[in-house]
């Protein structure tokens, strides 16, 4: 099977994404990831105005079969999330790339995003 | 120990499914969306290889006999194409497993059963039948045909007429745990009225070696263990080994909310203790309840009171794709028990409120 992997972005090996855009980073779950979850049905994310490290854990993601943490890309401050997950966590198994997003970090170390594994990186990873 | 494979593992595996290791056999846990199997079963049919499920054959002079001691139930109520629900329990009256008897037509004059224990028991299970078989010193011949047979679940409230396209022998007329051959493309298949999802349905004994004929012929969703068991924890049954488990778990079938599958008339391994213990009552009992708070109750979460003490322990729980909300099965003292009690669950150390609900959780047929 294949997935998708778009190259506008980073990833990390515990399957976040991070696509940086005005000097916000987004933050989601990739495309392999949501189908080894299988059906999302509960997402558990920071409040706004936390603060997250690189690969620490900010949130909890479970399907109907399985429970997994979430790690930030990059180290920053949360200044958005996305609460329609709340009511409709089946979006990140829909649109895991884009309404399925989870957070936006104002990162404090930009150097931290271009460690991050580019996409074919990722790909031959989850190969 | 290498895991044991179902005869249409590679038909399963071509379909796209994600397995699972399940009682020692490499099971589907998943062939499209957990939510998709689930919806299909509740609102049209789908189809499951049960072929893990093991298969005892009992016949012989003392067959009946030999059924009624070692199983919780009235066995003598069966008539040939009759089914029952019953429990096996030790001498403390604690379930080692439960179980549904089929009694097939008389073998050689003689009553002849075939009972189904849960995955990677029937070994243990055959064991047990030839060990007091010969204590007590009866005669009837027990053979495990788990290896000989595949078992498929078709069911949904359009199982009735999806068997009855495919299947000659009239199985669709069948009452609800009633059970007869039927043949799928000339092919004899053992076929009860029966089901783990709370739906109408039909499970199919089959030939191992037929089984890809059988299973191709439902032209219905296949569904994996995934949805088996949301569908299950909606009804309100039990999974073996989770709910109840003679080492993790032991309980009595009173504890378990199965106490209609003990009949104290009938003489049988653990009854003596049952009836004593039918008489003192249950200080534990099995309560279905639902997550007020947001969360995912699962299996080994505590349960609380509200004021934080820790009174119990979820056996199950899932996120129901019927009702949409977070549901569970765990004991707690009887005085928690009743519909509508306020708990707690503590999920990932914080403790989110409960409420004790009546099971089946959903409207079942």
């Amino acid at each position: 099977m294949s997935f998708d992997t778009p190259d506008d972005r980073r990833y990390q090996e515990s399957h976040e994404w991070a696509l940086e855009t005005d000097g916000v980073v987004r933050v989601g779950i990739s495309d392999f990831a949501q189908d080894e979850l299988g059906d999302v049905v509960f997402v558990e994310l920071p409040d706004e105005g936390d603060s997250v490290g690189q690969e620490e854990e900010f949130g909890v993601i479970e399907s109907i079969k399985a429970v997994s943490d979430l790690y930030a890309p990059v180290s920053g401050e949360v200044v958005a999330i996305n609460e329609e997950l709340f009511d409709a966590p089946e979006l990140v198994n829909d649109d895991p790339f884009g309404d399925g997003w989870m957070l936006e970090i104002e990162p404090s170390d930009e150097s931290e995003l271009e460690a991050l594994l580019s996409a074919d990186e990722y790909e031959d990873q989850i190969a | 120990m290498p895991l044991q494979t179902p005869p249409l593992r590679g038909i399963h595996d071509e379909r796209g499914a994600k397995f699972t290791e399940f009682g020692g056999w490499d099971m589907p846990v998943e062939f499209d969306s957990i939510q998709a199997e689930h919806r299909a079963v509740r609102e049209d049919v789908g189809i499951f290889d049960v072929s893990h499920m093991g298969q005892i054959h009992v016949t012989g002079p003392d067959a009946a006999t030999l059924m009624q001691r070692l199983t919780s139930n009235d066995v003598s109520r069966l008539g040939v194409g009759d089914s029952q629900y019953a429990t096996i329990t030790d001498e403390e009256g604690i379930i080692i497993d439960d179980t549904v008897i089929y009694r097939l037509p008389d073998e050689g004059g003689h009553p002849t059963y075939l009972f189904v224990p849960n995955a990677g028991t029937d070994e243990a299970t055959h064991q047990r039948w030839i060990s007091y078989r010969n204590e007590w010193d009866l005669e009837a011949t027990v053979d495990n045909q788990t290896d000989e047979y595949a078992m498929f679940a078709v069911q949904g409230p359009n199982a009735s007429d999806l068997v009855e396209r495919v299947a000659d022998g009239s199985p669709a007329d069948l009452s609800r745990f009633e059970a007869t051959y039927a043949t799928v493309d000339g092919i004899e298949c053992w076929t009860a009225r029966t089901g783990y999802t709370g739906e109408d349905g039909f499970e199919l004994v089959v030939p191992w070696s037929e089984a890809e004929t059988v299973w191709s012929r439902f032209d219905c969703q296949p569904c994996g263990l995934g949805a088996r068991d949301t569908l299950r924890i909606e009804a309100g049954l039990l999974l073996a080994g989770q709910d109840f488990d003679v080492e993790s778990n032991p309980r009595t079938p009173y504890e378990a909310g199965i106490g209609f599958t003990v009949d104290l008339e009938t003489d049988f391994v653990g009854r003596d203790a049952l009836a004593t213990a039918e008489e003192a009552g249950v200080e534990e009992q099995l309560v279905g309840f639902q997550l007020i708070d947001r969360g995912v109750p699962r299996h080994g979460y505590d349960i609380t009171n509200t004021e934080g003490r820790v009174i119990g322990t979820v056996t199950s729980g899932t996120m129901s794709p019927t009702l949409e909300k977070p549901i569970g099965l765990g004991y707690v003292p009887v005085e928690y028990a009743d519909p509508g009690t306020t708990l707690q669950v503590v999920v990932r150390g914080q403790s989110k409120k409960a409420r004790v609900e009546t099971t089946p959780f959903i409207e079942t047929e």
